[in-house]
């Protein structure tokens, strides 16, 4: 009897702290930045924070730093993404079939994925060192000329795409690979009767079956990379000048550097839109080109 | 059953958290009535006992010399310090999100007090601690540079104790202008000829070095900039593109652009160290607390090589700059002030900081710069330049404004413009014009 009330609602009562954890982790920061970005604010108890409407929103929407950052972030995401879907299916046909040391080749594959990011911008930083560093040592030896990886502003953003690249190819290849190893045998059973060649097998089957996958690990990839920070944030804080200021970076400037907590938040409120949009546009897209 | 456990574990979790509420609400108490206690008792032989206090400290070598003495301190006092250490931007961060929601939590920290000062007094973080510094003539606060407490007094009153000073030292490779049969610049002419001489990338020598990162190079601009008569604002009105100012910015472009290595606009201190310590560069300038990494044998091929010398002069004068790099502040929110204060007293007197000059960390106190056996750690060369640094020197090497970082950046990136080959008068006047707007922002909102 004294379990009653218990017994009735305890679908209610195991959901309780993911529902709970969800409310105070997730939403409610999200409704507290949305707040924030209205005020002006510079973390100061003895300064309140004061209320001034849409004013953050319009002077970042008139500011070319902001739309530098805005461009930086499609400039790095487009190219980091389209590389690492690229490679990354390529690379999963490739560990797909059987060879000797597969296994051995796979996990090494994997490896640069679960090192630490800050770890590894600062790696990278050695490597792309001008006049001692790695990068430059391996150009010379195939007799090319050495290059100013991050110091240039041209080259900056390739530069970091491609530790970017480097790092997360191997999510797309995993997920992908998991994407082949459900793909039925009769399809290409039926191929082999008809005669068809390797390359036919790829494009006509293999593909177009595993897409729905390759969907799934972009539009996962495709979030990540436009949150890319630490990796930016420890080789380069953005620079040379704002070459390399992607959205997240400038968020954090105008919040930790510039002590300007509202303005960050208004930032941060229109990339949270951005990112969500773009997710949006994606699964719409998926539904309309009718993969599941 | 199982219903029956889940309760309990609910009640027994409630009964916890609420058990764990109350003490912790006993303890705040207890200390509040210690705090009366040992305020009074303070000639007792262990006059803090029980006591605990938190400090959050940066990476220098002072915080080692701290935490190693720490033992000894505790017993004596009976207080017990609970210490954190973080780096720099860290530490900076933390301090910013405790004082933020009023915490009492650091009673002391370390602080960087040209980035910090002005924002934390402003923001009501900051004890003055004007009646304790005389409170103990055995603290000898007379001893400290004038420079250096300048730097922790803001509206005329005390608000940290200067422990880490740093000027701008002019680091050079003796070998490179033995061979060249130069003598050592004294001018900055002298340093552009000599560089322009010793440049030599085709053999892997670049003539000089220095910070090329936005917001990182303003402090090492400042000293061109006052060497030529300027500087970055006079009073509240902006002066980044006054015929002066520009002088010394258009000589730190010149030289990183003409003379500098590659990758130059993606380095901050360490990045540029490593190009001269690996021999890569004739000259360089920084900071003269990095001279520990400086005069490192494991990270440096070129150590017997490196000569010190004064900061070429310019048409002013030579006027590096002299700057605190640490002091160490006391939460105004602290329940535990006597207690805090007596750690900062310790912990900035003239004992740890002896301790930590001889590791080779510049102090804030003339006596120790006069003592020799303090300072056998440094090149011989290295303690008259900054004794006479001192003596010539500005006492900041940033803008002086509340938002330092900001500033910085506006100010970094006319350098950086200008070694992309834009027109850095053009880029001063942009600098200037938002430098000022921020002034006058910070002024109105007082």
């Amino acid at each position: 009897m004294r379990t009653g009330w218990l017994d009735r609602n305890i679908k209610w009562a195991f959901t309780l702290p993911a529902v709970l954890f969800v409310l105070i982790m997730m939403a409610f920061p999200i409704a507290y930045t949305f707040r924030t970005s209205f005020y002006n604010w510079s973390m100061s108890a003895a300064n309140p924070s004061t209320w001034v409407g849409l004013d953050n929103y319009r002077i970042l929407l008139s500011e070319q730093r902001f739309w530098n950052a805005v461009g930086s972030t499609f400039y790095f995401t487009g190219l980091a993404l389209a590389l690492e879907t690229v490679l990354g299916t390529a690379i999963a046909l490739v560990l797909y079939r059987n060879f000797a040391g597969k296994n051995v080749a796979k996990t090494l594959f994997l490896l640069p994925m679960v090192a630490t990011p800050v770890a590894m911008g600062l790696v990278w930083l050695l490597i792309y060192e001008p006049s001692i560093g790695g990068a430059n040592a391996f150009l010379q030896l195939l007799g090319l000329k050495p290059v100013d990886w991050l110091g240039n502003p041209k080259n900056v953003i390739p530069s970091l795409a491609i530790v970017d690249i480097w790092q997360w190819t191997p999510m797309i290849s995993l997920i992908v690979m998991a994407g082949l190893s459900t793909l039925p045998h009769e399809p290409y059973e039926a191929a082999d009767v008809d005669g068809a060649t390797g390359w036919q097998k790829l494009t006509q089957i293999t593909l177009p079956l595993v897409r729905p996958t390759i969907m799934v690990a972009v539009m996962l990839r495709l979030i990540d990379v436009l949150k890319t920070f630490d990796i930016i944030y420890s080789t380069t804080q953005g620079g040379p000048g704002n070459a390399s200021e992607t959205l997240n970076i400038y968020s954090y400037v105008q919040g930790f550097q510039y002590f300007k907590l509202g303005m960050a938040s208004s930032l941060l409120v229109m990339f949270f839109m951005l990112v969500m949009g773009l997710t949006l546009i994606f699964i719409w897209m998926r539904k309309r080109l009718g993969v599941q | 059953m199982y219903p029956n456990r889940l309760k309990k574990i609910i009640a027994v979790t409630a009964g916890v958290s609420v058990l764990g509420s109350m003490l912790a609400a006993c303890g705040d108490a207890g200390a509040g009535d210690k705090g009366k206690d040992a305020a009074s008792g303070e000639a007792g032989a262990k006059p803090f006992a029980g006591k605990r206090i938190t400090a959050y400290l940066g990476n220098t070598g002072t915080t080692d010399i701290i935490k190693a003495q720490l033992p000894e301190f505790e017993a004596k006092t009976g207080m017990k310090v609970e210490i954190q250490n973080f780096a720099n931007d860290q530490l900076s961060q933390k301090i910013t999100v405790q004082m933020t929601s009023g915490s009492a939590e650091p009673d002391v920290a370390m602080i960087r007090p040209a980035q910090e000062v002005k924002l934390f007094n402003k923001n009501g973080w900051m004890q003055p601690l004007d009646e304790y510094v005389k409170k103990n003539p055995g603290f000898e606060f007379e001893d400290l540079t004038k420079a250096a407490l300048d730097s922790t007094t803001d509206n005329g009153k005390v608000v940290a104790i200067p422990m880490v000073t740093e000027q701008a030292m002019f680091y050079y490779r003796k070998d490179l202008l033995e061979k060249a049969g130069l003598s050592v610049p004294k001018t900055l002419d002298e340093l552009e000829a000599a560089v322009k001489k010793l440049h030599d990338p085709a053999n892997g020598i670049y003539g000089f070095v220095a910070r090329g990162q936005k917001a990182a190079l303003v402090t090492q601009l400042s000293s061109f900039i006052y060497s030529e008569g300027g500087d970055f604002q006079k009073g509240d009105t902006a002066a980044v593109n006054t015929p002066e100012a520009l002088k010394g910015i258009n000589r730190y472009v010149n030289l990183l652009k003409n003379y500098g290595p590659p990758g130059v606009l993606n380095m901050d201190w360490p990045q540029a160290l490593g190009v001269f310590s690996q021999g890569k560069a004739a000259f360089f300038t920084d900071t003269s607390s990095i001279l520990p990494s400086v005069i490192d044998k494991d990270k440096s091929t070129v150590v017997d090589k490196i000569g010190y010398a004064m900061f070429p002069a310019g048409s002013a004068g030579s006027k590096p700059y002299n700057n605190t790099a640490w002091g160490m502040m006391m939460n105004a929110r602290t329940a535990n002030k006597d207690a805090a204060w007596a750690f900062i007293e310790w912990a900035t007197g003239k004992e740890i900081m002896t301790k930590a000059q001889a590791m080779g960390v510049p102090g804030a106190r003339n006596s120790i710069w006069n003592d020799p056996g303090a300072n056998a750690k440094f090149p011989k060369e290295f303690i008259p330049i900054i004794q006479e640094s001192i003596k010539a020197a500005v006492g900041h090497d940033r803008p002086m404004v509340i938002n330092v970082g900001e500033a910085r950046d506006m100010i970094g990136d006319v350098v950086v413009k200008g070694i992309l080959n834009e027109d850095v008068k053009t880029a001063a006047d942009k600098a200037n014009k938002d430098f000022q707007a921020l002034i006058d922002k910070e002024k109105s909102s007082k």
